[in-house]
């Protein structure tokens, strides 16, 4: 069994560490804030010698994506960090590199999209990349964050998965707030993770492949794109079991969908990212008075967890949906419009309600949560309609 | 430097039975520059564009090496990182650090001159041990001639129109192979795909060059000039001889006349037989001709008060 040691870091500084226990062949990355002390932390692990990778100090996202691709697609261990901005700058690539099943690994530390320009948390990025093809993690503090990273790699270089892996943890507030976590010896991690076993690369110079080959005109386009779907929902067993093999050497619980309080709970809140905490600290002083209330932390966003959070969520009254990032013009946030689908097929439907909260890292009171709870208690109780949007906390508001 | 009888034995890397056009400038370029490699293996990474559409048709690959193609600005960025992976490899131990491997990206003007200068900078700047080769026929072709920023002055494009207006592209070229050059790379040169000598010698240094080195490499398209598909060759022929495409390289700093041009021709003699210039010929297009002429002139003398001895 693995030997741990707790650490005081920041999320970021832990990810930095697990990226050096997973020896990546390759990173390349640029800086932007808050993801910035990942690639710092780990030029320094190169600067001493401490991991073998060729760090590729790239000009632009964009080409720190492209390098990516290409050292992957050469039959490399690749990893990389970014945020905000510069996951928008890769969005051409991001579709590129799951298209083409090349299991990269990158750390996002989610940030609000410009404009106005604003460098602080929201989940705005990663929504932009939805549908990029990219299996999605969300860390709710830097001890997920080392986690999430660790068992990564072995999602994204599964055979029957294939794909990169996004770990995201929120920027400033995870990223960069020091934290208590606990990390495993560089052995055990090497043995966890394993020695990457690349099909068909590049470097295979006796075995001439062609990576990136044009499928147009009647091609195979559409094959390819099934075969994507087929890899993530692969993707769903595989997180699984990864997480239930990782909890047995770390000792933490692992689930895509956690829940608080939902044995008994007449209302929930459903949440991702650093969020679940303030709300669960709320949840657990609503209880001591009496109040039935629980909450669903979102862990993994991509394969979406449907059946999982149906499960979670019978039997209850009213849900409420806490969204950091926008859909203009939808019927609410991304996460709300995830949760309602996953509700459709529930035998007992309750309301569903959104609100839209800390986007640009806008204050995420534990008053503001309160009151959620509050309005889900009197939708429960029949005594209030429920709203389809609210901006929760925004100025101003009406 | 290999001669003739040599390069006829080495293997073409690029098949046939590719779908570029009868003509096309850019597989005579491609292929002369894979000779260039000798017997060292080579990867292969090519921007969007037609080269690579013609060659890549899944299930089917024209290319005997390995090949990538990623997307459109980023093949610089692409080839660097599959560079990265055999240093990363290698010191891992997993490949073989004396392993001669070359690596080789393909773009054309639109995928250098403008979408991918910034990769292809960085990529210089960073110091990878890669060829980038940009094969140059002067407008995005594969969209259909639209002007890019290596179209020539005062020649027709579909986004350059000619009318009573304006006569063709408003503006001059950009002068790549200077701005490559001004990256203090140790190999840059300019070459043409109607000197075939040359261009492989070009080649063979540019693969032997430890380092980033930047190919810059002239090929006429047929359909976008409006010339006939056997007349590739002697049109990048005139170009040189008129000194619209100067050949030359710059090795560690040092500049050099690499195909001497005595008795330089009017530029005339290389815009007449095109098409996209049947324009400047028609009455009142005088001065644009005589500017365009000018142009030639004075990057002509520029350079050759670079070249070493000059």
């Amino acid at each position: 069994m693995p030997t741990h040691k707790t650490l005081a870091a920041t999320g970021n500084q832990v990810v930095a560490e697990a990226m050096r226990q997973c020896a990546p062949d390759v990173m390349a990355a640029y800086p932007i804030t808050p993801q910035t002390t990942i690639v710092e932390e780990f030029a320094a692990f190169v600067a001493k010698g401490r991991v073998h990778t060729e760090y590729v100090t790239v000009e632009s996202e964009h080409s720190a994506m492209s390098a990516c691709i290409g050292a992957s697609a050469a039959g490399a261990r690749v990893m990389t960090a970014t945020s905000s901005q510069g996951l928008a700058l890769m969005w051409e690539e991001l579709h590129i590199a799951a298209g083409m099943r090349l299991p990269i690994v990158m750390a996002n530390a989610n940030r609000a999209l410009s404009a106005p320009i604003n460098i602080h948390c929201d989940h705005s990025d990663i929504m932009g990349a939805r549908d990029t093809g990219w299996v999605t993690y969300f860390a709710e503090n830097a001890q997920e964050a080392y986690d999430n990273t660790l068992m990564a790699v072995r999602v994204a270089e599964h055979p029957e998965v294939m794909l990169p892996v996004m770990t995201t943890l929120d920027g400033f507030i995870t990223t960069h707030s020091i934290d208590r976590a606990s990390v495993m010896d560089d052995e055990s991690v090497k043995a966890f993770v394993g020695e990457y076993q690349p099909r068909n690369p590049l470097l295979d110079m006796e075995h001439a492949v062609m990576h990136g080959s044009f499928a147009g005109l009647g091609g195979p386009y559409f094959e390819f794109k099934k075969q994507q779907r087929i890899a993530m929902e692969n993707a769903r067993t595989v997180i699984k079991d990864v997480g239930a093999e990782y909890s047995i050497l770390s000792g933490r619980p692992f689930d895509v969908v956690e829940g608080w309080g939902m044995e008994d709970a007449d209302v929930a809140i459903v949440v991702m990212g650093s969020t679940a905490g303030n709300v669960r600290h709320v949840a657990r002083g609503l209880r001591e008075q009496g109040a039935k209330v629980g909450t669903v932390k979102i862990r993994v966003w991509r394969p979406f967890p449907y059946a999982e959070l149906a499960r979670a969520l019978k039997g209850v009254k009213a849900v409420a949906v806490l969204d950091r990032a926008e859909s203009f013009g939808a019927e609410g946030g991304p996460l709300f419009c995830e949760v309602r689908s996953a509700l459709y097929d529930a035998v007992d439907r309750m309301p569903v309600v959104d609100y839209i909260y800390g986007l640009g890292g806008s204050d995420v009171k534990l008053e503001l949560i309160e009151r959620v709870y509050g309005d889900l208690a009197d939708i429960a109780a029949g005594s209030a309609a429920p709203a389809t949007l609210t901006y929760l906390g925004a100025r101003e508001e009406a | 430097m290999a001669n003739l009888r040599e390069l006829t034995h080495r293997e073409d890397r690029l098949a046939g039975g590719h779908r570029l056009c009868a003509g096309c400038g850019a597989s005579i370029a491609v292929r002369q520059v894979l000779l260039g490699a000798g017997e060292d293996p080579v990867v292969v990474g090519c921007a969007t564009g037609c080269l690579e559409v013609s060659t890549t048709m899944y299930p089917y690959s024209s290319w005997k090496t390995p090949f990538i193609h990623n997307a459109f600005e980023n093949a610089a960025a692409t080839i660097s990182g599959v560079e990265s992976a055999f240093k990363g490899l290698a010191r891992a131990g997993k490949i073989d650090p004396d392993k001669k491997v070359r690596f080789v990206a393909f773009g054309g003007d639109g995928g250098t001159y403008d979408i991918g200068l910034q990769a292809l900078s960085g990529a210089m700047e960073r110091g990878h041990d890669m060829v980038y080769v940009c094969y140059d026929n002067g407008a995005y072709m594969n969209t259909g001639i639209q002007r890019s920023s290596a179209t020539p002055k005062g020649a027709w494009a579909t986004t350059a129109e000619v009318g009573a207006a304006q006569a063709g592209k408003q503006q001059r070229r950009k002068d790549l192979t200077q701005i490559m050059a001004a990256h203090g790379i140790p190999y840059a040169a300019q070459a043409s795909i109607s000197h075939w000598k040359d261009l492989t010698s070009k080649a063979e240094k540019a693969f032997a060059t430890p380092g980033p080195a930047f190919l810059n490499v002239f090929a006429p398209c047929p359909r976008g000039w409006r010339i006939p598909s056997n007349q590739t060759v002697e049109i990048a022929k005139m170009a040189v001889q008129t000194g619209f495409w100067p050949l030359y390289e710059v090795e560690d700093g040092v500049w050099r006349q690499t195909v001497k041009v005595v008795n330089r021709k009017p530029v005339e003699e290389f815009l007449k037989p095109q098409g996209r210039f049947k324009h400047l010929f028609a009455p009142g297009n005088e001065e644009l001709l005589a500017e365009i002429q000018s142009d030639v002139d004075s990057t002509w003398d520029q350079l050759q008060a670079r070249f070493a001895g000059a």
